[in-house]
């Protein structure tokens, strides 16, 4: 590929480091596309054209795991992303009305991005902390025991 | 909140109604009014219990002793001296030897209070996790030095065997043959893999032994490669699970400063090695084959089985797959030996077993119990009753592949036999109780929700079943379903279990099986009255979104 703007550059340079970080190594593919994730918040198509080639492994191996894992992004998302649960003992402790006050504070949908790059919405299966169910996580942040009217407080946290 | 203290259940099988039952439940209400024990007391009539020679009897929880034939000038000295004073009213035991049918089981009860008994939490926020001086007082890597010097590897293996460990991560195979086969197994290579990739819904006892006793697992892993003849381990951990990667890594520092790992354990010629790799959200790969793939930096997609991994596991080398709370089990059983292991749970089930208690109950939380214990048991004991004093309706197992246990199952024993015959199973250790404000359709919606959006893809029954299941489930909340929606899910159900490649595939229609086989009503009124009666379905009679 050609190397052009900075932001190219930039992406290049995250990318070395990963592959360096784990001295190259094919089966250590998933702990890379987890640094370049956590460094860029997704894993952009310049960085898998890079990785592929350090590896040496197809760009369709690369898309596949990275596409495989619900961790990793190959779409830039918003600021912050929310994770809400969805599953089972979440959802009967009351966490569908949580979820529509949370898509209607925020006014996007599961999946979606706020049109000023803010919020990413997304559902997630259980995050292991179901005694305190309904949960999300904002970012690294988990909430627990959420009711409808907390939603707001809590949004309001995040610049 | 509205907890009891005890709880008398009064046989109502028709030959105790014969012989004056509501005569002894009548007695029982005025006797627990006069001693003023109502408030602590729950009295409640039993009907799934047939015992014709003792009828009509009593049990009381939590000691779950039984009475029998009581009559209704029993009760008087029942209460006193049982429910009042807290002591067995000897003479009116029923004979235990003679005790057959669904209720046997009480008698192999081994002590009669199933108080909490802590093997693998023993140490879970007693010590401090990332202290290994703490783990080494609290007999830290004893019973490594034990099997390290003391004990062949074939009697490592034996021992494991004689304890009659199954397997905690769901399927409950047993311990003792698996590591008997990658033992037996040819190759210059081996490797143990501890399975953390913890993700049925509802369950972290693994994130809380991981967190509360990281040093356990090590010392486990590492008889586990004394005994098949391994050299090196990873542990595969949920990427969600951060706090525990953390003190894993420090574990494994601690444990190699001091010499219980790498280089020539305790001085002698075995050396191990252990690797964290941490997953990247899939819930497919907890199940082993996939979770090999993904350590070899592949998409997690389960191999079709045989070979299995005891053969061709991780590049293609003989590999033992151990869940977190198994392998937690064999450091104590390497130090007091399989007998003393033995004694807790009953006969077909060894040893403890770890819940996750969520839902519509006062307590929610975790706890270790002796294998055995009913489901009623767990929730007015340790869950402190239904929340407001609600009904249970019913309780679901093992997280989405568990199964759904409607509630007059709740006095069967959780031990692997006692569910096998019963035709439900104890999956992951989740216990989701639900009361009659849930409603069954809604429920298999998430359940089946879940599946359909974590399904590899790779086979088709898996992937069109789950996602065509959800279409129907959908379409019957809306109050648009149809009497032939109903044979569809039974056929999804059937064919997911027949046809899927993995765990994952055949257990997915389990929740509509039980739906169907024990609250098919609910379901019909759905389709036919087009109502849903625990009142959760919008019936907009809309055509359904097609996700």
């Amino acid at each position: 590929m050609t190397v052009n703007t900075k932001q190219d550059r930039d992406f290049i340079k995250t990318a070395d480091e990963a592959v360096d970080m784990y001295h190259a190594k094919k089966e250590e593919l998933i702990p890379i596309l987890m640094k370049v994730n956590q460094d860029l918040g997704y894993i952009p198509k310049p960085v898998m054209e890079h990785i592929s080639s350090r590896l040496q492994v197809p760009q369709s191996h690369l898309y596949s795991v990275a596409t495989f894992y619900h961790m990793f992004f190959t779409e830039q998302t918003g600021r912050h992303v929310i994770k809400f649960c969805e599953s089972a003992p979440c959802h009967v402790a009351g966490g569908r009305e949580v979820f529509d006050a949370l898509q209607e504070d925020l006014g996007i949908s599961p999946g979606g991005t706020s049109d000023d790059g803010k919020w990413t919405l997304m559902t997630t299966s259980c995050l292991g902390v179901c005694a305190v169910g309904p949960v999300m996580m904002v970012d690294d942040d988990i909430y627990g025991n959420l009711t409808p009217d907390q939603i707001p407080d809590i949004l309001a946290k995040y610049e | 909140m509205k907890t009891k203290r005890s709880m008398v259940l009064v046989s109502n099988d028709p030959a105790s109604q014969k012989k004056g039952a509501s005569e002894v439940y009548n007695q029982f209400s005025k006797e627990l009014a006069a001693f003023n024990l109502s408030d602590e007391i729950s009295l409640t009539m039993v009907s799934d219990i047939h015992r014709d020679d003792i009828a009509p009897f009593v049990i009381v929880y939590p000691e779950a002793v039984i009475y029998g034939p009581v009559k209704p000038e029993d009760v008087h000295h029942l209460v006193e001296e049982h429910l009042y004073k807290g002591r067995i009213a000897v003479d009116l035991k029923a004979p235990t030897k003679q005790l057959t049918g669904p209720i046997s089981w009480i008698a192999d009860r081994k002590g009669t209070l199933p108080a909490e008994q802590r093997i693998v939490l023993e140490r879970a926020g007693v010590i401090d996790p990332d202290s290994i001086e703490e783990y080494v007082i609290h007999d830290g890597y004893t019973a490594l030095g034990k099997a390290l010097t003391e004990m062949t590897p074939q009697q490592v293996i034996n021992e494991i065997k004689e304890s009659n460990l199954r397997g905690r991560g769901g399927a409950g195979f047993p311990t003792g043959s698996k590591w008997g086969f990658v033992a037996s197994a040819q190759g210059d290579q081996k490797y143990v893999i501890c399975n953390a990739d913890e993700s049925e819904p509802g369950t972290f006892k693994d994130r809380l032994i991981l967190e509360g006793d990281p040093h356990s697992i090590i010392e486990s892993m590492t008889i586990a490669a004394y005994a098949v003849d391994a050299s090196e381990g990873y542990i595969y951990i949920r990427g969600e699970y951060s706090l525990a990667q953390t003190r894993l890594v420090n574990a494994i520092q601690q444990a190699k400063e001091l010499g219980f790992l790498g280089e020539n354990i305790f001085g002698t010629d075995f050396s191990f090695d252990i690797q964290i790799h941490a997953g990247a959200g899939a819930y497919i790969c907890g199940e082993e084959t996939a979770l090999i793939e993904s350590i070899e930096g592949k998409r997690g997609e389960p191999r079709p089985r045989p070979p299995y991994p005891t053969t061709n596991g991780l590049w293609n080398k003989p590999t033992l797959v151990n869940n977190v709370e198994t392998l937690a089990n064999i450091a104590p059983i390497i130090r007091n030996g399989a007998a003393w292991f033995n004694a807790y749970g009953n006969p077909s089930s060894a040893g403890t077993k770890v819940y996750t208690i969520l839902g519509d109950v006062n307590v929610t939380g975790l706890i270790e119990v002796p294998m055995g214990i009913t489901l009623r048991e767990v929730i007015s004991i340790y869950a402190k009753g239904m929340k407001n004093g609600a009904k249970l309706k019913l309780a679901q197992t093992g997280g989405s592949s568990g199964s759904i246990i409607p509630a007059d199952l709740q006095d069967v024993p959780m031990d692997y036999d006692s569910f096998a015959k019963a035709g439900v199973t104890m999956g992951s250790g989740a216990l989701l109780i639900c009361s009659d404000k849930t409603c069954v359709v809604d429920l298999a919606k998430v359940l089946i929700n879940f599946f359909r959006f974590e399904s590899c893809g790779k086979c088709n029954p898996c992937r069109i079943g789950n996602q065509r299941a959800y279409q129907i489930l959908t379409k019957i909340s809306e109050g648009l379903g149809t009497e032939k929606d109903l044979a569809d899910l039974g056929d999804i159900s059937k064919w997911l279990y027949e046809m899927s490649n993995c765990g994952l595939g055949q257990t997915a229609g389990a929740p509509l099986k039980d739906v169907m086989s024990h609250f098919v009503n609910e379901v019909e009124a759905h389709i036919n009255q087009k109502e849903c009666p625990a009142g959760v379905c919008k019936m907009s009679g809309t055509m359904p979104a097609q996700k």
